[in-house]
């Protein structure tokens, strides 16, 4: 049998996975989307697992309009993507750096 | 040890390789098909959780849209690979060091005992019939209708934005202006010149 912890900590693994790889992944702007997407995967494991759990379907439908928006989401930030390379032939982010933040 | 939990333990195996082998990938085209992989191991966790529609949604939705936008876009940009990976290590120390504290963290709160979370009973199963599909619609179209809809209002809000950023004007494009059109005087059509017959010596 498995425990609702073991669900926890399987998506906590995962969460911190990809919250290395954007530390990591600095330079490339796709990797750090795709790292995204991953914390978004495991943050939905959780809630659904917390859903199963306690026989409720509230959980399963929070996790419905994250997909929604992380999916506007990728499809916003690859267009900026696009329009970054095409101004700067590049998609580096320390090369962004026209503010001075 | 009962199968769900052989199950749990290789899709849970193949989740936690497959990221991390996406976070050290050095071809981005490579991390696009390790996050396929991983997409489909979450889908089959979320299986075991009898979330079925949630698992297939997942499935057609990122794997078949949101990654085939992602593959189509680092086929697009021509992105010199060897640039990329040169600052590779300069924040890999502080990645590592981030990723220790935060997993100390969920440690901590998941151990303190406090939730009581190994004592969690699984629920029974559904009988065969059950549809996951009918009991997420029941609720998503009565108590959840009106961010239902603001979730449709979002993804059209998505696709304005997305086209109207990469839109380029086209130079040879014959669209008529309107506006212009309609507020054109004689004098900006027509043009009164006045040439004598024969070859005058004067000019006026």
């Amino acid at each position: 049998m498995i425990a609702l912890s073991d669900y926890l900590i399987l998506s906590a693994i995962v969460f911190c996975i990809g919250l290395a790889g954007i530390f990591i992944n600095r330079t490339n702007i796709i990797l750090l989307l795709m790292c995204v997407e991953l914390i978004l995967a495991a943050v939905n494991t959780n809630f659904i697992a917390f859903s199963y759990y306690s026989s409720d379907v509230t959980g399963q439908i929070f996790v419905f309009f994250i997909l929604t928006v992380a999916a506007a989401e990728v499809a916003i930030g690859l267009a900026i993507l696009t329009l970054m390379y095409r101004n700067r032939g590049s998609i580096d982010v320390d090369v962004t750096n026209s503010l001075k933040g | 040890m009962e199968f769900s939990s052989i199950l749990f333990y290789v899709f849970g195996f193949c989740l936690v390789a497959s990221s991390a082998m996406l976070v050290i990938a050095r071809n981005t085209l490579k991390a696009a098909m390790l996050l396929i992989l991983s997409f489909f191991s979450v889908a089959s966790l979320w299986l075991l959780l009898e979330a079925e529609f949630l698992a297939i949604t997942l499935i057609l939705v990122y794997v078949g849209a949101v990654m085939v936008l992602f593959l189509f876009v680092i086929k697009m940009l021509n992105i010199d690979q060897s640039t990329i990976r040169a600052k590779f290590t300069t924040y890999l120390p502080l990645g590592i060091f981030i990723s220790i504290v935060v997993i100390a963290q969920i440690a901590l709160v998941l151990s303190a005992g406090q939730f009581d979370l190994e004592n969690v009973e699984e629920p029974t199963r559904h009988v065969a019939g059950y549809s996951n599909i009918t009991e997420l619609a029941t609720d998503l179209y009565t108590t959840y209708v009106y961010p239902f809809e603001l979730a449709a209002v979002l993804l059209l809000i998505a696709i304005i934005a997305a086209i109207t950023l990469v839109h380029r004007k086209d130079s040879r494009s014959k669209k008529q202006n309107i506006s212009e059109q309609i507020s054109v005087q004689a004098s900006d059509r027509m043009r009164l010149a006045s040439i004598s017959s024969t070859k005058s010596k004067e000019t006026k």
